[in-house]
């Protein structure tokens, strides 16, 4: 390999700056401005990976990231692209697959067994005798699997953008570019997506110059630009006739002249965004672009998308076509031009149709030793290239094609080419050369690069005549540039890019009068119809990804996997790295032959995102995963308290250290069964309802009556869903006529929220519902003496029992606060509910703490207060009701009105209950030294099941284990035995209790 | 090298002298026994115990697509039992014990594989339900335990056990949990009933169900008219607008559900991780793939696109519960079509119209249940209409009947 820099050839890289970094521990010389891949190369290291399947030494294809050849991967990170990975100092990069070393690969003996790993050969063998799979698997999967992931690499920290734009241009090539600049000329704002770190696109390295004739083309309308270009008739068109090397000077002098002019004018462009080194890697519903640049993921909104994406040059299937020096045409085009390397070892050129000659005249100006282009057709279709070509003493073998590719010395890389001639069927026939050939080019054709389209729903038709594609029912807003709508000619490329941009205007503007469309007719054929050539031994591939054959794919339709789609499936094509950008063409051809289909009608599988692989670490974006935090959190926490999660909140469950969790949760009860406790509920859900309606709402959507509940009174609040299920429950206060305020459980608010207004988007009432719960925190002040602390604190109500008794609703100053009070009883103590602006709660918290300490008042988590409530027989919604929990089943008809006309799930409550009960929930009493049932412990009744335990705690009150549990309803009378099948098996007789089991008459919560 | 490889090695006919999986594609009759509407895994499953348990192989499967290219082959391959209610956990055992004798079944490789599966909770809920559908399972005879941080450590080192400041408080650890190369299924069904008599024909869609007096008489197909005895249908994902043609209602309503892929790396997970709180499950297929997957999207469609909200929310969890994946590659996102009841069970057997079967409401649970599907659903068939006790609890009529069979906290995300 050699390098040359200058105007033409060399153009990324920098020859004045050096690169240095490590392959496979070895140390690479590289020039500023590399991939990886292309300085491997230059350093003759034309191999880089190993096969999937049979570990077959593989190089770069595309050199444009669209095969798995280059897959490697550094310290962190596996499965990279070396031909899209920049090279860098220090980068450390190793190859991936194989066993040994990259250059002696023990597993390459797959290759040797080949014949015995026929298509599939996973559904027909490894599970004789029974159970033997087992033991196979192990093996098949660490054969199988590419990089190794390095399992200590933490999750960065990667933001996310979003971008906004009325037409979305993907792809920088000429078509992009005149799109961009058309339609931003127009006054629109225009996103063009690069992938490359360079604007250009075919522009770069295509060889254009050579193209002939030329069609009358139009001017390039860079506005901006005093630099127009009159260049257009320079070149072969000119003069008709061959394209001498100083015509074709001068042509590509004019176009690269031209070419930068127009980046000039799009960069420049006020109303233009360029992203480079970006890639547009899905289409979403209504054009949402994910852009992939650098680490950002970049959300673009578009109102239009121009697809100027281009195409994907096809490979030619023939033996050992996928050794290492067998690279397309365009990915030698991109290494002498875009790199500058220029291949010392002879090149042969494979071609199926005229780019591939102008590829060899190419890289024979770039200094390469071209000897030889062997056509698949009977001769090139412009005979002006042809006689350049012959001119140059390059040899042309017209309808022959390379039977083998062979590596004599190493077996790693190309080093001979057995040429045969083509027989009227397209068979291989004589041998009429061998040839000496260390990099061969090839171009079977281009098929567009149809994935974004297809994924917007867009039908990839093919004119089985012409071997042409054609891009079909495109959605609407979607519009097609250059050669992915298979326009080829550098003019007609140009011109579609401004048809596509007068299309989009046109779109977003109706009235809009563009000019007129120019002329794109392309009469260029770019595909050979069938360029396979079959060999004896085989090994002509298909699917470089997955190792398949051509044997295989017929193999797979001749087993009964027909369809395209069942192919895929069976022979896994096109399910690897690079997604069946190159199996997909030949593999529907042979499917179409093998089945006597049209090529069209057996069609190529769905397209789906994304486009190119893409790091999940982009896609997780900044790991953004708040905790939710009452305004109490850091005074819980002086404290001691043990925080737990609820949902997204984080909650105190009891105070003091882990070992002495049990001692604190027994003070704790203690201190508000005897004196005072507070707990810290801010957690719970808040709803404002407000309006004429709201009385009427409140009626309709919970199962009690509300119409008539007076001002300054609370009631329990259940609702349940239309299949009559409870699901959830609170407390409503009547505040005014026209105003509640209702409380939810703390998972359940948002669900209850998001109810009430899909609720009243359907009933329109005239009420406000607001969720307020973050706008105000609640404390429970609880235990006999809890009236007392709220009076020494100073509270402009009298909070004697007659004017503010069990069940009443206050608003109140406390200690100079206002104060929504709440007399309601979840532990049955007297207790009081204060729910204030969230604000002043801190300060609440500290004045009643203050005030308390007198009283020995004591913080309370929510372990003790489950005890609590459990004592008194107090359900807790989600806890001891499941997703079919009927209210009968938890003794809650009580809270049901008898004579509304309706609520939410009444019917279904009504059909409920007149159904007998399947299970009922009850209490159950153990002795203080039985086992103690868990929570989902079963109940079990002559070996059935016939329930779980939903609650249960030792209760130091009452010195028993209590619990709630669902039984058969024939064992829910008091004093019922049932049986509870606890840990390790054991079974206990527990007996059906009454509940509230703790001050059954609620003397004390009314006190 | 296994044996069963060398005759194709040593074959110089191979794949001649083989007998093909599939058989080519023949002409409709103007009449069958049975009809099966839809070439997924439980239509052809259908047809194999047909033919194989009960001598009914005058059937036709009819799929609009092609074989098993339905939910079949858009599922993650997740087979398990470990749910709530007594009747599931019964339903989907027998299914567990039906897969584990499949290959051999059909002398055709389906590559189960009992890799266990560890479902995490992150709150005391979960906790408590976990321990319920343990303990529901061992009273069945299944594998599954509750187990704690420090086993799930062992279990799984490379799992986080603090996921978006989520911490793991525990684990539903169901040793029979296994995955399966699940169009490997579809076709040894496939494979096994045409070799027995049924046909299956791809490209052949079902326009209309005939009816007459309250009976199934037959089923209007692009390909023309076709009479039949009894006629199922199976068609997961548009199951009720086919009841709508035969006329009546099922109460589903159908959302996608989406799942993606990664590029293959070596081995490092084994057992299938599902986490409650996050909506994610996370596995390792043997070709080295990492599927991602979580629960169905938030709005009913009838479409299979993908998504873009979706997808990064459920790779944000993914990476919090193995942060390493943040360096691993995406290769494919798709979706399917989950016809979902309103209790996460499905509804099988009789349907208003005599004669007419259906094997409907999968959800996200199908694949799982394709095999005691099949078998159940052609006891139906061989018996005239006696509805097999393993399914009478997923009767249509359960609804009107407020019989239902919740299973939803046993799905979610863990599929």
């Amino acid at each position: 390999m050699k390098r040359v820099s200058n105007e033409h050839f060399g153009q990324w890289v920098n020859a004045s700056k050096k690169v240095r970094f490590t392959f496979e521990g070895n140390e690479i010389n590289g020039l500023a401005g590399d991939s990886v891949a292309s300085a491997l190369i230059a350093n003759n290291q034309w191999l880089q990976s190993r096969s999937f399947k049979y570990h077959r030494p593989r190089g770069p294809l595309t050199l444009c990231g669209h095969d798995a050849n280059t897959l490697v991967q550094t310290p962190t990170t596996p499965n990279l692209l070396a031909d899209h990975l920049p090279a860098r100092d220090h980068l450390s990069v190793s190859a991936q697959n194989y066993t040994g070393s990259l250059y002696f690969d023990v597993s390459r003996i797959l290759d040797w067994f080949g014949r015995f790993l026929p298509v599939g050969f996973y559904y027909k063998a490894f599970f004789k005798p029974r159970g033997i799979w087992a033991y196979w698997e192990p093996i098949v999967r660490k054969a199988a699997g590419l990089g190794v992931s390095n399992l200590e690499v933490e999750a960065p920290y990667n933001d996310k953008a979003y971008c906004f734009c009325d037409i979305a241009v993907v792809g920088g090539g000429p078509a992009g570019l005149n799109a961009a600049l058309h339609a931003a000329n127009a006054g629109a704002t225009v996103a063009l997506i690069e992938q490359e770190p360079h604007l250009g696109g075919s522009l770069n390295y295509h060889a254009f110059g050579y193209e002939t004739p030329r069609i009358a083309s139009t001017e390039i309308s860079v506005e901006t630009s005093a630099d127009r270009s009159t260049e257009n008739s320079v070149g072969p068109s000119k003069t008709g006739d061959a394209a001498s090397t100083t015509d074709a000077r001068d042509a590509f002098s004019a176009i690269s002249a031209q070419r930068d002019a127009l980046i000039r004018a799009v960069e420049a462009h006020p109303n233009i965004r360029v992203l480079r080194s970006a890639t547009c890697n899905a289409w979403f519903t209504d054009h949402y672009l994910p852009v992939l640049q650098g680490t950002r993921l970049i959300k673009l909104r578009a109102k239009q998308t121009i697809l100027a994406t281009g195409s994907s040059e096809q490979h030619v299937v023939f033996r050992n076509n996928d050794l290492p020096g067998v690279v397309m045409c365009s990915a030698l085009d991109r290494l002498t031009r875009l790199y500058g390397v220029i291949p010392s070892a002879p090149v042969a050129v494979l071609a199926g149709n005229d780019h591939a000659y102008r590829t060899a005249l190419s890289s024979h100006d770039g200094g390469a030793n071209v000897q030889a282009i062997i056509d698949l057709r009977d001769g090139c279709d412009d005979p002006a290239l042809s006689r350049e070509v012959e001119r140059r003493g390059i040899t042309i073998y017209q309808r022959c094609a390379v039977l083998e590719a062979a590596s004599r010395a190493t077996g790693k890389v190309l080093s001979e080419l057995i040429v045969h001639r083509l027989d009227d069927n397209g068979n291989a026939s004589e041998k009429i050369a061998t040839l000496d050939c260390g990099v061969l080019a090839m171009s079977a054709g281009f098929m567009p690069a149809y994935q974004l389209a297809c994924q917007a729903g867009a039908v990839l038709g093919y004119d089985d005549e012409t071997a042409q594609f054609q891009l079909s029912k495109l959605p609407a807003g979607m519009h097609l540039a250059g050669s992915v709508d298979s326009i080829f000619s550098l003019a007609a490329v140009e011109a579609s890019g401004r048809n596509a941009a007068r299309q989009a205007m046109k779109n977003l503007d109706a009235e809009l009068t563009t000019d007129e469309d120019e002329n794109t007719t392309c009469t260029e054929r770019v595909n050979h119809p069938w360029p396979f050539v079959k060999h004896p031994k085989g090994r002509e591939f298909v699917d470089f990804d997955e190792d398949l054959q051509i044997k295989d794919i017929l193999n797979a339709t001749r087993m009964g996997y027909r369809d395209i789609q069942l192919v895929k499936r069976f022979s896994t094509v096109g399910m690897g790295p690079s997604q069946g950008r190159h199996s997909a063409l030949p593999t529907a051809r042979l499917v179409a032959k093998a089945t006597e289909r049209s090529v069209n009608e057996t069609g190529v599988t769905t397209a789906r995102p994304p486009l190119t692989p893409e790091p999940l670490g982009l896609l997780a974006g900044r790991r953004f995963h708040p905790l939710r935090r009452t305004p109490l959190h850091n005074r819980h926490l002086h404290l001691g308290a043990q925080m737990m999660p609820a949902g997204a909140w984080q909650r105190p469950a009891f105070y003091g250290t882990p070992e002495q969790r049990d001692a604190a949760i027994q003070a704790e009860v203690a201190a508000v069964r005897t004196g005072v406790g507070i707990i810290d509920v801010s957690t719970l859900g808040g709803i404002e309802l407000r309006g004429p309606d709201a009385a009427e709402f409140m009626n309709r959507l919970y199962t009690f009556g509300f119409a008539k509940q007076p001002i300054g009174k609370t009631r329990y609040a259940v609702l349940t869903n239309e299949l009559g299920v409870v699901a959830d429950d609170g407390v409503a206060a009547r505040i005014d006529e026209d105003h509640y305020y209702v409380t939810a459980t703390t998972s359940g608010v948002d669900r209850v929220y998001r109810d009430m207004l899909k609720w009243n988007a359907q009933w329109r009432l005239d009420v406000d519902i607001a969720n307020v719960t973050s706008a105000f925190s609640a404390v429970n002040v609880a235990g006999p003496k809890s009236r007392d602390v709220l009076a020494s604190l100073g509270c402009d109500i009298n909070l004697d029992a007659d004017e503010f008794p069990y069940l009443a609703y206050r608003e109140a100053t406390l200690a100079g606060i206002p104060t929504r009070m709440m007399r309601v009883g979840f532990v049955g103590e007297l207790g009081y509910e204060l729910h204030v602006p969230s604000p002043y709660i801190g300060v609440l918290w500290d004045r009643l703490m203050e005030a308390g300490s007198e009283f020995k008042i004591r913080a309370f988590g929510v372990e003790a207060q489950r005890l609590l409530r459990l004592e008194k027989g107090h359900i807790i919604v989600g806890q001891d009701t499941d997703g079919m929990t009927q209210p009968n089943e938890v003794s809650l008809r009580w809270a049901i009105a008898k004579n509304k006309p309706f609520f939410v799930g009444a019917k279904s409550v009504e059909i409920l209950s007149k159904a007998p009960l399947e299970r009922k929930l009850v209490g159950f009493e153990l002795g203080a030294t039985s086992p103690q049932p868990k929570e989902g412990h079963l109940v079990i009744r002559d070996g059935d099941i016939v329930g779980a335990v939903t609650s249960c705690e030792y209760s130091p009150t009452l010195n028993k284990i209590i619990g709630l549990a669902y039984v058969h309803p024939a064992d829910s009378a008091s004093g019922a035995e049932v049986v509870i099948r606890t840990d390790n098996a054991v079974h206990v007789h527990a007996h059906v209790a009454d509940t509230p089991f703790y001050d059954p008459d609620n003397a004390r919560q009314g006190l | 090298m296994p044996f069963g490889l060398l005759k194709y090695g040593l074959s110089d006919n191979y794949p001649f002298e083989i007998e093909a999986d599939l058989p080519a594609p023949c002409e409709l009759k103007p009449r069958y026994d049975v009809v099966i509407i839809g070439g997924g895994g439980h239509g052809v499953a259908t047809a194999y115990y047909l033919a194989k348990y009960h001598g009914i192989t005058n059937v036709a499967v009819l799929e609009k697509g092609y074989l098993g290219g339905g939910n079949t082959a858009r599922n993650t391959a997740v087979i398990r039992s470990n749910y709530l209610t007594p009747e599931g956990v019964k339903f989907y055992s027998a299914s567990v014990k039906l897969y584990e004798d499949l290959s051999n079944e059909f002398d055709f490789n389906i590559m189960y594989s009992q890799r266990g599966q560890l479902t995490l909770a992150h709150t005391d809920a979960t906790v408590r339900a976990f321990r319920q559908r343990a303990e529901v399972n061992k009273h069945f005879g299944g594998r599954t335990e509750l187990i704690d941080p420090c086993d799930i450590a062992e279990l799984v080192p490379t799992l986080n056990l603090n996921p978006a400041n989520l911490p793991v408080l525990a684990g539903l650890w169901h040793k029979d949990g296994a995955t399966a190369r699940h169009d490997a299924v579809a076709w040894g069904y496939a494979k096994g009933a045409t070799q027995r008599g049924a046909e299956l024909h791809q490209l052949t869609e079902v326009t209309d169900v005939v009816v007459s007096k309250g009976r199934v008489t037959g089923v209007k197909t692009t390909r023309g008219n076709v009479e039949a005895g009894v006629v199922i249908q199976a068609v997961a994902g548009h199951s009720a607008p086919m009841a709508r043609k035969a006329g009546f209602e099922l109460p589903l309503v159908a959302y996608p559900l989406q799942a993606m892929v990664t590029l293959p790396v070596k081995p490092f997970l084994n057992p299938l991780v599902s986490s409650s709180a996050l909506h994610c499950y996370v596995q390792q297929t043997s070709r080295g793939e990492i599927v991602i997957g979580g629960g169905s999207d938030p709005y009913p469609l009838y479409n299979s696109r993908a998504s873009l909200p979706l997808k990064e929310s459920l790779i944000s969890s993914a990476v919090e519960m193995f942060p390493f994946l943040s360096e691993m590659r995406l290769l494919r996102q798709w979706a399917g079509i989950t016809d979902m009841t309103t209790d996460y069970s499905p509804i099988m057997g009789l349907s208003p119209i005599k004669n007419y079967y259906i094997d409907a409401g999968w959800g996200t649970w199908g694949f799982k249940a394709t095999p005691i599907c099949g078998k159940t659903m052609a006891e139906l068939v061989a018996s005239g209409g006696k509805v097999p006790e393993l399914i009478q609890p997923f009767e249509l009529a359960r609804f009107d009947r407020f019989k239902q069979v919740n299973e939803m906290g046993a799905t979610a995300a863990s599929h």
